[in-house]
């Protein structure tokens, strides 16, 4: 038969030898091979003191976007909590007040908004589906909490800092220094 | 009376000998038990403990505070006073083999001259022999006061394992005997250190034969088996906790120590540094040179235990039988045979 690789070493089944059944030299064999790795480089990444950079198409805590005026770009459409195929995505709507121009993009916006992190799946679809480009994933992680509770991250949470009055904050919140 | 006309000094100066090296073993102990762990890392491409204190090292400091800080258990079957005899029993029988080991030559202190030995006895081998057998009650009893068919099993497991690897242990040791003419350990090293050669050279198979049955008597990889965790829960110490359970597995890393000791100082000249004139510096800078060398020794030796354990694999139980029976104690009579033969030719 013919072999489809070259990698395959037939087995050797003649008995063993003396020296064979002494053990002791292929003993002292592997105890070679231990002692070589000693001198290996560690494939360890120390983790508190070093991290792993994320990939840059991680997706993870969301953030509520705001425009360059520093608005919120959210309209609470609904869109986003459709999408969701977790059901994780909670919202209700108010008008925008006169006088309030500064704070919110449209005539409508989210008054509550929250994202139950237990539930998300990270899938991205909210992303996708928002027609205001105002939820983004960012390159962070939900830390660990004590509650449930403290998983339910509401519009203070999510929200992303103002770009002209926090750039640092932003940065942050991006996930660009984690 | 002259109960009372007996120099007191030697007895003070026996008890700080004692209570020094008692402490110093456990402190080693304390710190082998880290150096296993690092070693293990090391050898398996990984970092190893470090997280308490800079390099880890205060890992068995934190380790020894968890044990003490855990909830002591004794079950209610339990033989009380046997299960509390166990550990203490086992412990014991480990830092016991201490007493004949030579340390040193001798130290000129205050006008006096102190052997850096605690008990120079005509018997030393024998008495070695003696204390390692103890050993084994120490399991037994821990194995057999937990009330636990398991733990029991792991005894009698571990107590035949002890016996059957003693014999030939015993006939290595016969054969060193015969070469050296005394069972003296003082007279042992000190004749090593005068003649050319260590022991080794003259009873290579002797020393291997006296090495593995030392593995298995301290119960280390490849013949762990009296404490084969993944097979038999835990072993005989199933039923322990907290400083019970930390003296049994404090005893193993106690009696490495110890035969490490022993190993060096029949087989490899004990405080005797090769290549070095003694006479040439003072005799108490000799003495402690002396000291170092034979740490420097144990340590090397305890390498050789770790390494061997992350190394090979456990044996089976037969095999660990048939190796014993069918092997070893042929292999040292062997070596008793032709060490006699020598003998005798050169005389």
């Amino acid at each position: 038969m013919q072999a489809l690789t070259n990698k395959s070493i037939a087995v050797n089944r003649s008995p063993m030898t003396f020296w064979e059944r002494l053990y002791l030299i292929n003993i002292i064999k592997g105890m070679m091979i231990t002692f070589s790795h000693m001198f290996k480089k560690q494939p360890t990444v120390r983790y508190p003191e070093q991290k792993r950079e994320f990939s840059p198409v991680f997706r993870g805590l969301h953030v509520l976007n705001r425009d360059e005026a520093g608005r919120e770009n959210c309209t609470a459409c609904g869109l986003c909590a459709v999408a969701c195929p977790a059901e994780a995505i909670t919202m209700e709507a108010a008008e925008r007040q006169e006088g309030e121009e500064h704070l919110y993009k449209e005539e409508k916006y989210a008054a509550k908004y929250e994202i139950n992190m237990l539930r998300c799946i990270f899938c991205g679809l909210c992303e996708e589906a928002c027609p205001k480009d105002a939820i983004y994933l960012s390159e962070t992680f939900a830390p660990a909490n004590y509650t449930r509770k403290g998983f339910i991250y509401d519009k203070n949470d999510l929200l992303i800092p103002n770009t002209l009055t926090n750039a640092t904050e932003l940065a942050k919140a991006k996930g660009v220094e984690a | 009376m002259t109960l009372l006309a007996l120099d007191w000094a030697i007895i003070i100066e026996k008890l700080i000998l004692i209570v020094i090296i008692v402490l110093t073993t456990l402190l080693i102990t304390l710190y082998t038990t880290f150096g296993e762990r690092k070693v293990a890392a090391i050898l398996q491409d990984r970092p190893g403990p470090n997280r308490a204190g800079p390099f880890g090292l205060l890992q068995p400091l934190a380790d020894g505070l968890k044990l003490i800080m855990k909830e002591e258990i004794i079950p209610t079957s339990a033989s009380k006073w046997l299960f509390i005899l166990g550990p203490g029993l086992a412990m014991t029988a480990s830092l016991m083999t201490s007493a004949v080991i030579p340390w040193g030559t001798e130290i000129h202190l205050f006008g006096r001259t102190i052997e850096l030995q605690v008990a120079d006895i005509n018997i030393g081998l024998l008495y070695v022999f003696a204390v390692v057998s103890m050993g084994v009650y120490g399991i037994m009893i821990g194995g057999w006061a937990s009330n636990n068919k398991f733990s029991l099993m792991s005894a009698l497991r571990a107590a035949s394992q002890a016996i059957s690897y003693e014999i030939a242990m015993g006939l290595a040791l016969i054969a060193l005997l015969m070469s050296t003419g005394t069972l003296s350990l003082k007279t042992i090293v000190a004749d090593q250190a005068a003649g050319d050669w260590w022991n080794v050279v003259y009873q290579p198979l002797g020393f291997l034969i006296f090495f593995i049955c030392a593995m298995a008597e301290c119960n280390r990889t490849p013949f762990d088996l009296p404490e084969a965790e993944n097979e038999l829960n835990f072993g005989y110490h199933q039923e322990y906790s907290s400083m019970k359970l930390g003296f049994y597995l404090f005893a193993e890393y106690v009696n490495m120590i110890m035969s490490s000791a022993i190993m060096a100082s029949m087989y490899f000249g004990g405080y005797d540094l090769p290549f070095f004139d003694e006479t040439t510096v003072a005799p108490n800078i000799a003495a402690i040179i002396g000291v170092g060398t034979l740490l420097i020794k144990i340590v090397l030796f305890v390498f050789l235990f770790m390494w061997i354990r992350w190394t090979i694999p456990r044996f089976r139980y037969d095999q660990l039988m048939n190796l014993g029976w069918k092997k070893m104690i042929p292999l040292a009579l062997f070596n008793m045979l032709i060490t006699g033969a020598i003998i005798l030719s050169k005389s």
